[in-house]
């Protein structure tokens, strides 16, 4: 038990991952591998739900990093969406909301995605 | 002053795995000398920044080397300390002038650092007698305004 899961639901070409529990330096790979299942899939057009995230620290952060570049090369990106206060402070300290979009509710995000597809 | 200081101690193997055990343990000190909330989760991620860079970078991520986390307490604040024995860590190379141009580098290590001093007080590093590390972070009771 590792205290944290992601869990994925696609909405037609959006993918969406929902992370739950706390994301450290022990759960960051499970969620880089979520990613990277998405990436090789050429799944590029992602929604990270973070409604039930607890934690988040610097290992976490930098799998959003890690991957931005990669995904926004090919078209897609990672639209943030649902998190709590408490992660957004972190997000907030490092300059994330600058460059990330974040939304208040998934299906904002999902609806950006498809209005800027048709 | 001496007289009043209380000292909780944590020595645990450098695993991932334990971070979340370090955090409760520091935030349980920091909730019952009167922390609230956001200040909690602040002591709490720098814990675990300094934990984290100890296990990748001064252990390399070599499981079962030991990690100390002290927490000391004082009349006026709550300090950390966490000592490894790992290779030597020299924060200044790492030292992060420029946020913006940072993450527009899109670079991950070192973000840990920035938090930690972001979070808490005062952050220094320091060799301890027998050639150990140490990172020390201090959280005043009352920040002055």
């Amino acid at each position: 038990m590792s205290g944290f899961c992601v869990k994925r639901i696609d909405q037609q070409e959006v993918a969406v991952l929902y992370l739950q529990g706390y994301l450290d330096a022990h759960t960051a790979p499970d969620f880089e591998q979520a990613l990277q299942t998405l990436v090789d899939e050429n799944s590029v057009y992602i929604v990270v739900n973070l409604a039930e995230l607890t934690y988040i620290s610097s290992a976490g952060l930098g799998v959003f990093m890690g991957f931005i570049e990669d995904i926004r090369g090919k078209g897609g990106d990672i639209k943030l969406a649902e998190m709590n206060d408490k992660v957004f402070r972190v997000f907030d300290l490092l300059g994330f909301p600058v460059l990330y979009e974040i939304y208040q509710r998934e299906s904002e995000a999902i609806e950006k995605y498809n209005q800027s597809r048709s | 002053m001496t007289d009043q200081t209380k000292e909780y101690k944590l020595k645990i193997p450098s695993q991932t795995k334990n971070l979340e055990l370090i955090r409760n343990f520091v935030g349980e000190v920091a909730r019952k000398v009167g922390f609230e909330g956001n200040e909690i989760d602040k002591i709490e991620l720098a814990v675990d920044e300094a934990c984290t860079n100890v296990i990748q970078h001064a252990y390399k991520r070599q499981e079962g080397k030991d990690i100390d986390v002290a927490v000391k307490l004082d009349y006026q604040k709550l300090t950390i300390v966490v000592t490894d024995k790992g290779d030597t860590f020299t924060p200044d190379q790492v030292e992060i002038p420029d946020l913006e141009k940072y993450l527009a580098e899109l670079r991950v290590g070192g973000l840990g650092i920035y938090l930690m001093k972001s979070l808490m007080d005062e952050v220094e590093y320091e060799s301890g007698p027998e050639g150990e590390n140490q990172v020390r972070m201090v959280k005043y009771f009352l920040k002055e305004e």
